[in-house]
């Protein structure tokens, strides 16, 4: 690995500064579990690692009356560990503890899994559907951005040279809604995925028929998906197989995947299908459980 | 769970689950595996890799390198002496003396940095500027047949797996063979199947990297330790291409962390040697995991057509299998193997085999547990499969009805010993699991016999009898799975003596005599041989020692059960103990020694298997449900580690069935060389193997004892494919049966 | 970047070490501290043979550098077995149950296993499965290191009644 500075800031200020300086070439570590690997490999570089896990703002995890807020650097391990937010955020908890292994979670971050903006991130499509808005801090002050708009392309993402992500906000589930993510992979464990899905829904109070629903992908496009028009199709329909069909086919509509040592266009397109479907249908579950 | 049958009970120590020795130096890290070596001084090096798959080296220029701080010393092919035609016996042993003209895969090594530290060397490679003329590559074997296709070598070595091959064009070998007329036996077949096939080149997989330290010292004289199958191979390659008296190189084998075939030949110590010649100083290259995958000698893939004819009432009359193995760079794909085992487990009065080694631009393969043998019955066994389907007969009685019993004759004419296809085929069937009916939607069920010639060959071992009666013996086999502990074993049984009693290490190649390497189920056959003739050697000493002391004649004294005693006075009589302590003063201590050389006595040996499973048909992923796998072990010298080697082939032949494959792009380089997307099975992709461990003993081997570490690997994907079948109605012709594989097979037949 | 000091305590005794920024906590451990047990088996946090448990999360060690255990408590596979020479009970049954073939995936599995007993001390063959997914393994099959784990899982529970 080539040399590099290491700093602990343990205030979002000092961070900031520290991100600013070193011409832009400074990366956050935080789990360290994509950032040293790229590293290593040659496929990112760093002049100066700044170690996010002594910044309180960026390892807070609390849940309020008003959401979640997610720092940046939380391991996926602490959000399995609290049982709370796993009742809270149950699709979280899917994509918490399917990342890599039990010792890759505790270390991975959900932000990172974030910032590392592959397009198979497993956290991501979750955030997505919950509504997530990351906030982000710089040498000029801070800016929000929704999840679904922080990634820009394989392993890019919206953060300017000296900015870093602080943390995720997710607002409060609504009565009657439950989410779920699910992912496609040849092996049970320690893989990426194929093909993700993630679904929000919110049910009427009969909990009969939609209210609402988001609907984002993984793996099958440059970026994590948002597929805003799946999620809106099912809005007033009722809950039942024909409906989350068409939500089905409407997510394979926009997914965009490409053929890899992964999969091939019409696998993960098919995939897309039968994800969509399963997380609906599981996420329907939860919301009459709810 | 595990059931054995057959279970002998006239040994006092073999067939026990004793203690391994080496176990409590592996349960709290203090066994010392090559990486784990440190010496004062040591430096670390670190290979360059061609990123062509075909390419002319031009020129390579490494001043640059050599001015970084902490770099000491580059090595490339023109540090190596010219090695005169046939001075290098190993085929292909060449390839370790770095590439010199042309660069044959991407991953061939091409220059080596030493450094104070692998971050150094790591960066220093970059600064090696090699220029490539990039040349047109083949990576299909079909293609590499054709006219035309951009040559790889001026010559083909013509040996593979102590078979001599034909030139059949230039990138290829060929072996055939026939017996009786397959033309007229097809005519008498009433049912004929003929089907293509296909595997992937796949890894071993061990999970310790290839590393090494080797030490120069002025004189010349070389020091290795290396992780190593065949120390003994280790040390003769590096020899010859170093231009080295034999015993002026030492192997030191350490634990050795996995091989199934991988580590058998040097790929780090010749280049190591003349780094460290350089520096004066040790130097240690341990791999990359990427490394491993691009460099190291993967299990080739083939190309597979087998027609297969047989009478309605399930006897087969005739064969063809026409096979293409991809040896990668260097020709020695495991084809005469193949050749010998390939139809060998049945009795077909005309077949023809025709096996081809083919060179593509791809990594150099090597062995990989049973070679060859998985591939030619995921294909020859999915035939049978077919063939039973048409016949309509159980899959079990067609092959009981053909399986080869003592007495038949193999394809070179010699007649099998007693051997157990029958008993593995008996004991499949009457199985709890093969008598409890499968149901439910998208499951099915699959059996598969596999067969696999084992191995002998040469090994030595010595025996010293210490004062107090314990012994220690030392062999030269490194111990991938526990062998020392069965050899052991069988040194004390002969000994009569118990198993805390006997120390057994594995030693250097100055230490003890030529061993070969760990490698064709040969070890516990072949090293437990020698350590029973050392043990025999103790044991005529011993009387001999005994007879002095009584003033007797040595025929008058005998031994047994660790006694030795006068045939017919009562009053003489020393147990091994009481000898021993005897020895010193009276003439010398008692050192056992032998070689050995049991080519004649190797049992082949046979494993069914019965599977089920589920697939999912809205994605093709295929779940395991239940396996039980029949082994013929001959005789299990520890049933503990006997289960072991069943559970862990089959998991091996699972993943090979499943997921395993090389992801080559059109240029050659593999995109998935990483443990994360090269995808073997973890713990929760498979359930508990069920092992019936049978015992037919080998007639040849003094216990019994069959090779077993091998024929557990080579059934699976052909048991899955068949179940496959059973649940979804789809014949699996390539490997892997994939996710994806499966659903585009789905789609097909749905018309999609 | 100069080599740092870097304070930690590992298998329960303080120590002092220097390390570059760049060195992972697996190097630290084996060519620093020289505690070569545990092991390197790829590099990339896909093989569980580098695992050791850092202030009581079980870690892939190559994914940490050695300069994030300043402050923290590091646990190797040298450090389970007691002073005396007493095995731990994971070590007593991968012995005793035949859980290891080869050895290099022993100490990553072990420890593994330690953490997941820790957090679950009567784990069901799929917990198991499911904990040890980090850890590969290409000899065993994985059924007897299943079994070992669940033996003692048992062993521990006893113990503690």
């Amino acid at each position: 690995m080539i040399d590099f500075d290491y700093a602990v800031p343990t205030s979002l200020s000092e961070a900031v500064s520290l991100m600013g300086s070193n011409g832009g070439s400074a990366r956050m570590l935080a789990g360290g579990t994509d950032l040293l690997i790229m590293m290593r490999a040659g496929r990112r570089l760093a002049k100066l690692v700044v170690d996010a896990k002594s910044v309180p703002e960026l390892n807070e995890l609390s849940l309020t009356d008003s959401g979640l807020n997610l720092g940046a650097a939380t391991s996926c391990k602490r959000i399995w560990d609290d049982e709370p937010v796993v009742q809270a955020y149950p699709a979280l908890n899917d994509s918490a503890s399917i990342i890599g292994s039990v010792q890759i979670q505790g270390r991975a971050s959900v932000g990172g899994n974030l910032c590392n903006a592959a397009p198979s991130a497993d956290c991501t499509p979750t955030l997505i559907v919950h509504s997530g808005v990351c906030t982000i801090a710089g040498p000029n002050g801070t800016r929000q951005v929704p999840v679904e708009e922080f990634c820009t392309g394989p392993g890019t993402n919206v953060l300017q040279p000296g900015e870093l992500l602080v943390n995720i906000k997710l607002p409060s589930a609504p009565t009657n809604s439950g989410a779920h993510y699910l992912r496609f992979t040849p092996r049970n464990e320690m893989d990426i995925a194929v093909a993700g899905s993630a679904a929000f829904v919110q049910l009427d109070e009969s909990k009969q028929n939609f209210a609402s629903a988001r609907i984002s992908l993984a793996a099958v496009a440059p970026t994590p998906l948002f597929a805003k028009a799946a999620g809106d199709l099912l809005v007033g329909k009722p809950v039942n197989e024909e409906s989350i069909q068409q939500a089905a086919e409407a997510a394979k509509a926009v997914a965009k995947p490409i053929t890899d040592m992964r999969g091939t266009v019409d696998q993960r397109i098919h995939l897309v299908g039968v994800l969509t479907a399963r997380a609906l249908r599981k996420a329907v579950e939860r919301a009459r459980e709810a | 769970m595990s059931t054995t049958i057959e279970r002998s009970s006239q040994y006092k120590v073999i067939g026990k689950d004793v203690l391994r020795p080496d176990g409590v130096d592996k349960v709290t890290g203090r066994a010392v595996f090559a990486d784990d070596v440190h010496l004062n001084g040591m430096l670390h090096a670190k290979v360059l890799r061609s990123p062509h798959a075909h390419a002319k080296i031009r020129s390579i220029d490494v001043s640059e390198a050599l001015k970084m701080p902490g770099v000491r010393a580059v090595v490339t092919s023109e540090d190596f002496p010219p090695i005169p035609e046939g001075i290098v016996k190993e085929e292909g042993a060449a390839f370790f003396a770095l590439a010199s003209d042309k660069v044959l895969f991407r991953g061939h090594a091409v220059a080596a940095v030493a450094a104070d530290s692998p971050h150094v060397a790591d960066e220093a490679l970059s600064k090696i500027k090699v220029e490539y003329e990039v040349l047109k590559a083949v990576l299909d074997p079909r293609e590499a047949m054709e006219p035309g296709a951009p040559v790889l070598h001026e010559k083909l070595n013509p040996m593979s797996f102590g078979a001599r091959l034909e030139q059949h064009s230039p990138n290829a070998l060929q072996q055939i063979t026939s017996m009786g007329d397959i033309e007229q036996g097809f005519r008498e077949a009433d049912v004929v199947v003929e089907r293509e096939f296909t595997t992937k080149t796949v890894h071993q997989g061990y999970i310790e990297p290839q590393s090494c330290v080797v030490d120069t010292a002025p004189d010349g004289s070389v020091t290795i330790w290396s992780t190593c199958q065949g120390p003994f191979r280790h040390r003769d390659n590096t020899a010859d291409l170093l231009q080295l008296p034999q015993n002026k190189v030492k192997v030191i084998p350490t634990e050795i962390g996995g091989g199934f075939g991988g580590k058998e030949v040097p790929y780090l110590e010749p280049m190591a040697a003349i780094l460290s010649r350089k520096t004066g100083r040790p130097v240690k290259i341990t791999m990359s995991r990427s490394d491993v995958f691009e460099g190291t000698g993967p299990a080739c893939a083939s190309y597979m057509r087998v027609k297969f004819g047989a009478k309605k009432t399930g006897e087969l009359v005739a064969a063809h299998l026409y096979f293409c193995f991809e040896a990668g760079a260097f020709p020695g794909a495991p084809v005469g193997g193949a050749v010998g085992i390939g139809l060998g487990r049945y009795k077909i009065p005309n077949q023809l085999v025709e096996g081809f080694d083919v060179v593509v631009n791809k990594p150099r393969t090597q062995p990989y547990r049973a070679p060859g043998a998985t591939q030619i019955h995921f294909a020859t066994e999915g035939v049978v499969d077919e063939l039973c389907e048409k016949i309509g007969m159980d899959p079990i009685e067609f092959r009981l009805k053909n399986v080869v019993q003592e007495g038949d004759r193999n394809v070179q004419g010699v007649p099998f010993l007693r051997i157990g296809g029958v008993e593995v085929l008996e004991a499949i069937k009457n199985s709890d699991h093969y008598k409890t009916p499968l149901e439910g939607p998208n499951r099915g069920r699959g059996v598969a016999l596999g067969f696999w010639r084992n191995g002998g060959g040469m090994s030595s071992c010595s025996i010293s009898v210490h004062p107090d009666g314990t012994v220690s013996i030392i062999e030269g086999s490194p111990d991938l799975s526990g062998t020392r502990t069965g050899i052991g074993m069988q040194a004390a049984e002969t000994l009569g003596i118990p198993f805390e009693d006997v120390r057994i290490t594995v030693v250097d190649t100055d230490s003890v005599g030529y061993t070969m390497g760990s490698w064709g189920s040969r070890t516990s056959f072949a090293t437990g041989w020698a350590a029973i003739e050392a043990a025999r050697d103790v044991n005529l000493k011993m009387v001999e020692r005994a007879s002095s002391i009584w003033s007797v004649p040595p025929e008058e004294v005998e031994v047994s059960d660790g006694t030795f005693y006068h045939r017919d006075d009562g009053s003489k009589k020393f147990t091994f103990k009481q000898l021993a302590a005897r020895l010193n003063a009276t003439g010398g201590p008692v050192v056992g020694s032998s070689v050995v050389d049991p080519t004649r006595g190797v049992g082949p040996a046979f494993a069914a298997n019965v599977v089920d499973l589920e697939v999912d048909p809205e994605t093709g992923k295929v779940t395991i449900l239940r396996y039980t796998v029949a082994q013929d072990v001959g005789q299990a010298l520890h049933p503990g580690m006997v289960e072991g080697q069943l559970e862990g082939g089959t998991v091996q032949g699972i993943g090979w069935a499943l997921n395993e494959e090389y992801f080559f792009d059109n240029d050659g380089q593999m995109r998935n060389s990483s443990f994360l997307d090269y995808r073997m099975p973890v713990a929760l992709d498979v359930p508990m193997i069920d092992t019936i461990i049978i015992e037919v003993p080998n007639p040849g081997h003094p216990y019994g004892v069959r090779g077993v570490g091998e024929n557990n690997i080579i059934t699976p994907p052909a048991a899955i494919a068949a179940a496959i079948h059973n649940a979804i109605g789809v014949r699996m012709t390539d490997l892997p049966m994939s996710p994806g594989y499966v659903l585009q097979a789905l789609w097909q037949q749905n018309g999609h | 970047m100069a080599k740092v000091i870097v304070n930690a305590v590992v298998n329960g005794e303080p120590v002092e070490f220097f390390c570059e920024p760049r060195q992972s906590l697996l190097e630290v451990i084996r060519d620093v501290l020289l505690l070569t047990g545990t092991k390197e088996g790829c590099n990339d946090g896909n093989c569980g043979a580098c695992n050791v448990i850092l202030d009581g999360v079980l870690v892939d060690s190559c994914c940490v550098l050695g300069v994030e255990a300043q402050g923290k408590t590091v646990e190797t596979i040298e450090g389970l077995a007691g002073t005396d020479g007493d095995l731990h009970p994971l070590q007593r049954t991968f012995l005793d149950l035949t859980g290891l073939q080869c050895g290099i995936c022993t100490p990553g599995f072990i420890v593994s296993a330690k953490a997941l007993l820790e957090s679950n001390p009567n784990p069901s063959e799929h917990e198991i499965r499911l904990g040890l997914s980090g850890n590969l393994c290409r000899c065993t099959g994985y059924d007897k290191i299943v079994l070992a784990v669940q033996e003692a899982g048992k062993m521990l529970t006893e113990a503690k009644r």
